[in-house]
């Protein structure tokens, strides 16, 4: 090997080790052309295993938004304009691997942020990587909450800006009002933590939970819950559904087989079908159910309607979107709005600037609170025959998110806030 | 007694769907002493058959026998999964028998193979080449005698397998264009959406009776009665347990052993892609639908006894009588006046996981007094 081609490889590592590559210049990508550098990102996610088919639409979304974000000229920091370049690892559904890929990207590729995770099982597996290294993760997933780091941006939804909204209109103006609650879910951290605040909301609003169950994951055998559910509820009722993917394809085709239906007086509430999950179970199982999300894809406003068209152009035509995928949409025009208002892609300065952030996201005008969540809008949908949501309510303006639940006692009364450093990641109010 | 008859039916419904998935593995694991890993994954072969053959009744040719899709799919399944069995027998198994742990490592690496081959290839492909690999392998059969005499095997064979790819060929591709659906590669799990005369359910002494649950217990009951006549009745079948006693005995009488080998296999997988469609009319069709139930078919096949189809039978009904009478906290409503911390213990197993780990526990315990399970086998074994 030559002197200079030794030389030469020494440097290309140089230069692909550090985040922003200086490209001398030669700007051969086509994505923004007047750009005048690089910045390379992270995106982490499942692309293959279990959860490939669900975290697999975020990977497509936060594509579409650099794409977009770089057409339109680029993050522009200090008066120079940085080509947003991404770095796709993939978690392959397994929870040490995210913490492992994590680390490469942080390490190895030196990304300034990573987009990632969908479970709250590989969020929990990240997070030490995050706080270890103060490295900054941006999660796009409605979650149960009940945490607050200092090294992740939450964009989904917490349980106020979901579950409980949800639980308060099938208590008081539902068909189903003022009758007793069944919860079922999928047996891991997020059905449980969320059923444990829907119980103790629905006892404070005046309600009864007759019973709850959970589905081993893995298994679909749902006839001895179905059996419980007539038991527990013989005169109708609300069902409370967290139930994970396949699970649900069995239990609504099943429920539908004994009469559990709307017709007759049982209403399901789910927090984990969106538009996508309609279509793979089938509207025909699903219709008159309900679902509560903070972005549905029958939001009739432009910016909505924009969001919906772009992914079909850029994705295929028989591509929907949903909640998820709005919200990874979001968290990528946050962190260039966010790096925009600070001037540098330094993880300590964006994370101070972060908070106050404002965007106009497809679901209506969003806002970074201090306890790194969004201020979101929440809305309650019918499921109808072609598989999208008949938007029945939404909440006047944005949501406050609440990092710490006020129905659950053991986080009752307690909140977070990033930006005091006395208050931090809890603190009493 | 409306009580104890909801909950039997509860009990024989859960029960039968396990008896219909072990059936094929308490065949090819009883009488061939194969632990077969893959078995799930031939169950999700049938199962996708469902959606494929549901798919193509749904073309405006066939509409009108619509409902009637369920009946084939069973036929088409059964051969799918019977040929991807026989294929999977002569290619690996074959070379693996009398070695039990190198079985098990082969066909858990086969069920992976199989696991990611429905994600990364479409569906209309796959169709494809299970119809060439069986066009290929019955047109040699089929064939006049007198071919033969004219041209030599090997070009017959060779003109065979070159029809039956460029079938294979044809039939991807029309299907790609006939049914769009088919034409791309997708992890995503698909729906199969039983016809509108098996959805719902009827009353009977103010029990709803769900029709596909009863649809899937007279299939159950078909694949049983139709195994054991094969069983004890036929001739392949008697020469199917006289291979099974004593293999170099029957050798020595004449009878090909390989076929019987081909032939139990073959009928294992293929009852195999029988519960595929029993499971898909209950729950999604995704490349992991045989992982959930394969534990479940070992279980009920270690309980019954290995090797006797009456063991598995009982086996399975007994299992599915304790989840529902465990998993639905039944026994409090049979019996309301139990003693409290009796109550308080079945009210803690009351739920899905719990009664799922006692269950387990149960059959732990009953294993440790019989190791052989309900039925042992008797006399004397050779090779197993």
């Amino acid at each position: 090997m030559s002197l200079t081609k030794r030389l030469f490889l020494g440097l290309t590592s140089v230069v692909v080790g550090s985040s922003i590559t200086a490209c001398g210049g030669s700007n051969q990508a086509t994505g923004c052309p007047d750009c005048d550098d690089q910045v390379t990102v992270g995106i982490l996610h499942s692309l293959s295993g279990t959860m490939a088919i669900s975290e697999s639409t975020l990977v497509d979304t936060e594509k579409m938004a650099i794409e977009e974000i770089n057409a339109a000229g680029g993050v522009e920091v200090n008066g120079k304009k940085y080509e947003i370049k991404y770095i796709v690892e993939d978690g392959a559904s397994d929870w040490p691997t995210f913490a492992e890929k994590s680390k490469k990207l942080i390490d190895q590729d030196k990304v300034p942020v990573v987009f990632g995770g969908w479970t709250s099982a590989s969020r929990k597996a990240m997070l030490p990587v995050y706080e270890s290294k103060d490295a900054f993760l941006y999660y796009p997933i409605q979650y149960e909450a009940q945490e607050c780091s200092n090294n992740i941006f939450y964009t989904g939804a917490t349980p106020n800006q979901q579950s409980e909204p949800a639980t308060e209109f099938m208590f008081k103006r539902s068909p189903a009002a003022g009758k007793p609650f069944f919860l079922v879910g999928s047996d891991y951290v997020f059905p449980r933590t969320s059923n444990t605040i829907t119980k103790e909301q629905v006892k404070s609003l005046g309600g009864t939970v007759v019973g709850e169950d959970y589905l081993p994951l893995g298994n679909t055998e749902v006839a001895p819950i179905i059996s419980k559910i007539k038991k527990a509820l013989p005169n109708g009722g609300v069902i409370i559904n967290t139930l994970n993917g396949d699970q649900n394809v069995a239990f609504f085709k099943q429920i539908q087989d004994v009469g559990i239906t709307p017709k007759n007086g049982y209403y399901v509430m789910s927090y984990s079908i969106a538009e996508e999950e309609i279509s793979t179970i089938g509207p025909e199982f699903l219709e008159g159910h309900y679902g509560a999300w903070n972005y549905m894809m029958s939001i009739n406003t432009p910016a909505s309607k924009k969001f919906a068209r772009n992914f079909k152009k850029r994705w295929g035509n028989d591509r929907v979107v949903a909640d998820p995928q709005e919200s990874a949409y979001n968290m990528v025009y946050l962190w260039k709005a966010a790096v925009e208002k600070a001037g540098s892609f330094d993880d300590n300065v964006v994370r101070e600037a972060l908070v106050g952030v404002k965007f106009d996201a497809p679901q209506g005008p969003v806002q970074v609170m201090p306890n790194h969540h969004l201020s979101q809008t929440v809305r309650i949908g019918e499921i109808t025959a072609n598989g999208q949501f008949k938007i029945l309510e939404s909440t006047d303006g944005p949501v406050l998110p609440q990092a710490w639940n006020q129905f659950e006692p053991s986080s009752k009364g307690y909140a977070c806030d990033w930006t005091d450093s006395r208050k931090g990641e809890k603190y009493r109010l | 007694m409306q009580l104890i008859l909801e909950s039997l039916f509860n009990g024989v419904a859960i029960g039968s769907v396990l008896l219909i998935a072990a059936l094929g593995l308490a065949i090819v694991f009883g009488l061939m002493g194969v632990i077969n890993l893959a078995h799930g994954e031939l169950m999700m072969l049938g199962a996708y058959s469902t959606y494929v053959t549901q798919l193509i009744f749904k073309l405006p040719a066939l509409k009108p026998f619509y409902n009637a899709y369920v009946i084939v799919a069973i036929a088409v399944a059964f051969v799918v999964s019977g040929i991807v069995g026989i294929l999977l027998e002569r290619s690996i198994i074959r070379r693996l028998y009398g070695d039990p742990l190198e079985t098990l490592l082969a066909t858990w690496g086969v069920s992976l193979i199989l696991q990611q081959f429905v994600r990364s290839v479409p569906l209309a492909y796959g169709t494809g080449l299970v119809v060439a690999l069986l066009i290929g392998m019955l047109l040699p059969i089929g064939l006049p005698k007198k071919l033969y005499e004219k041209f030599s095997g090997r070009i017959i064979r060779l003109a065979c397998w070159a029809i039956s790819a460029l079938l294979g060929v044809l039939t991807s591709n029309s299907l790609s264009t006939a049914i769009s659906k088919l034409g791309r590669a997708s992890a995503r799990n698909v729906d199969v959406t039983a016809p509108s005369w098996m959805r719902g359910g009827f009353d009977l002494w103010n029990i709803t009776f769900p029709i596909t649950r009863l649809v899937i217990i007279v299939i159950t009951l078909i694949a049983v009665l139709g195994v054991t006549w094969f069983l004890k009745k036929s001739v392949w079948g008697i020469r199917i347990r006289a291979v099974t006693q004593n293999r170099s005995m029957s050798d020595c009488l004449g009878i090909s052993t390989e076929t019987v080998d081909v032939l139990t296999f073959g009928i294992g997988s293929g009852l195999a892609g029988v519960a595929g469609v029993a499971v898909s009319l209950l729950g999604s069709v995704g490349p992991n639908v045989g992982g959930s139930y394969i534990v479940g078919c070992f279980m009920v096949v270690v309980l019954g006894g290995v090797g006797n189809l009456l063991g598995t039978i009982i086996a399975s009904f007994a299992i599915g009588i304790m989840t529902d009478l465990i998993g639905a906290g039944r026994l409090l409503t049979i019996w309301p006046d139990m003693p409290t911390p009796l109550a308080s213990a079945v009210d803690f197993f009351a739920t899905t996981s719990m009664a799922r780990v006692m269950v387990f526990a149960l059959i732990v315990i009953f294993l440790q007094f019989r190791p052989a399970g309900l039925f042992p086998q008797k006399g004397r074994m050779v090779e197993v």
